[in-house]
């Protein structure tokens, strides 16, 4: 299902598949390690720092602060049509980074090192293929959730 | 230890070479390497080849190009580490002839990249990154050294004008090199004027695609005083480092480790300081990765980037290092396999003296720097005449 993750998927495999499913139902989840508990984002299934490969997945709240960003107007195969757009680097307030499109709520011009953002799980309803990413948003944002798996 | 000289330097013209395939290009500038050794093939004992496969319709283009020269049936090898790639494949022949295994080696890097389609290159360009985290947003290269850019502005103050004043001096050296892409000076409002690329880049922040070869001729101490006489450059100091690939992990964008740390550790085996260079080829394929390569190789302190171009101090008698006296990536162009050698055919030739109308007076010691990715792997590379 890694597939589902992003505009143009070069990944359709991974031990952290999963992490697009809850993409889908408006969840940011990282990774724990279930042997000595490290904690990281983009999620990873093998810990660098114990070996393990035994995780599980931690909802991140998605807030963060700007580290750097950039706005593409010469762009690859598969996302002419967004042009120009602008790339985030978000440092989370959990730990890790994400990097991300800027959404509509910031603009390119007032986007800046530093700023408080909050990322927001997004479903593209442009094409019946299941597409799921992140956008960049402002502090505050809220999106809605599909209700939990265990309840649904 | 006994040191490793280069005793042959060979350079063909870069650009659009739709004239010839990649081993007629690694051809050219074997052949002349070995008329500026002035030994024959017969010498060669192993034949290293930098290049990045993903460019070439030619598969394991090594045998290819060994076969081309004439050179079977002694050993050659590919190495890849993507823009870093010749300058791999001069530590792998350096790692040789200090082990004793062989005695001369030729290291030709090589790169055919305009044989691609326009959008068989846009497709490549989308995988750059990171795959499975980045390049699904739609990266570009340009887009990570514009974010290394705009991280190193905010810190440090570094403006456009000082990012643009490195293309403008990369085409003030370019326009004295025979062999290079463009041989016109261009000024700072040309280069304000072009096109937007990647915020904050524009079109003369960036180096362009080529075709190339370039080759040099490394030998053991003793084959090399007895070949090269005082021709001989020593390739005395060899560094390599690496940092992570994607951007998430990396702790700071506004240097690159790998160049830090490589830095470090050629100066240290060569017994120099950054005091001691006087000429050096850095990888610029963005103007923010030459203000970088300053700081990271400690040309100026952490920060001063910007403001040592401003001051013109890489410059010819600019009170600093010269810094890519035959144009850099950015006016010879950018054959990634080949530009690892071409930077030390470059300091070679400054070291000799024998630079022409770019020759940097009083250059004894000299140094490349070569990055591959976005720092994803760096190797600094300190050459002296004595």
């Amino acid at each position: 299902m890694f597939s589902w993750f992003g505009k143009v998927s070069f990944v359709p495999f991974s031990k952290v598949q999963d992490f697009a499913v809850h993409l889908k139902d408006g969840r940011l989840m990282g990774s724990r390690c279930k042997s000595c508990g490290y904690q990281t984002f983009p999620p990873r299934a093998d810990c660098p720092e114990c070996l393990s490969g035994d995780f599980e997945f931690v909802e991140y709240t998605g807030q963060g602060k700007v580290f750097t960003f950039s706005t593409i107007s010469a762009a690859p195969t598969g996302f002419e049509d967004l042009v120009p757009y602008t790339v985030v680097v978000v440092e989370l307030h959990e730990g890790g980074r994400l990097l991300g499109w800027l959404g509509e709520s910031i603009s390119a011009e007032e986007v800046s090192i530093g700023m408080d953002v909050q990322t927001v799980p997004r479903i593209d309803e442009s094409t019946e293929d299941i597409k799921v990413f992140y956008t960049i948003e402002r502090a505050g944002t809220t999106w809605g959730k599909a209700p939990p798996p265990h309840l649904g | 230890m006994s040191r490793v000289g280069v005793i042959g330097i060979g350079h063909g013209k870069f650009g659009r070479r739709s004239d010839a395939t990649v081993q007629e290009l690694a051809f050219e500038a074997f052949r002349e390497a070995l008329h500026d050794a002035q030994i024959p093939k017969s010498e060669i004992d192993a034949t290293v080849i930098g290049a990045v496969p993903e460019y070439h319709k030619q598969r394991s283009v090594a045998g290819v190009i060994q076969e081309y020269l004439g050179l079977t049936p002694t050993p050659t090898w590919l190495t890849e580490v993507a823009c870093a790639s010749g300058s791999a494949a001069i530590r792998t022949a350096w790692m040789g002839i200090r082990s004793g295994m062989h005695k001369v080696v030729a290291v030709i890097g090589c790169q055919k990249m305009t044989e691609l389609s326009t959008p068989e290159i846009l497709a490549l360009m989308g995988r750059v990154g990171e795959v499975q985290w980045e390049s699904v947003f739609g990266t570009t290269f340009p887009a990570y050294y514009a974010m290394f850019a705009n991280a190193h502005m905010h810190r440090y103050g570094t403006t456009r004008d000082q990012l643009l004043q490195v293309a403008v001096k990369n085409h003030f050296y370019g326009a004295r090199n025979p062999n290079a892409l463009f041989q016109k000076p261009i000024t700072l409002e040309k280069a304000r004027a072009s096109e937007p690329v990647a915020s904050p880049f524009c079109v003369y922040d960036c180096c362009a695609n080529a075709d190339g070869a370039a080759c040099v001729i490394l030998a053991d101490e003793s084959r090399a005083r007895s070949i090269g006489g005082d021709r001989v450059v020593w390739l005395d100091g060899v560094g390599c480092a690496t940092a992570s690939m994607s951007v998430l992990k990396r702790p700071d964008l506004t240097g690159l480790p790998s160049a830090e740390q490589a830095a470090r550790q050629a100066y240290q085996m060569a017994e120099v300081s950054a005091r001691d260079i006087k000429v050096a080829e850095v990888h610029d394929c963005f103007t923010i990765a030459e203000i970088m390569a300053y700081e990271d190789l400690g040309f100026c302190e952490k920060g001063q980037g910007g403001r040592y171009i401003e001051a013109r101090k890489p410059y010819p008698d600019g009170g600093g290092v010269a810094v890519n006296v035959d144009g850099g990536l950015k006016a010879k162009g950018h054959p990634i396999g080949a530009t690892g050698v071409s930077m030390a055919c470059e300091i070679v030739k400054q070291l000799r003296g024998e630079a022409g109308t770019r020759q940097i007076q009083g250059a004894d010691v000299g140094l490349t720097h070569n990055v591959g990715g976005i720092g994803q792997y760096c190797f600094v590379h300190v050459f002296r005449r004595n």
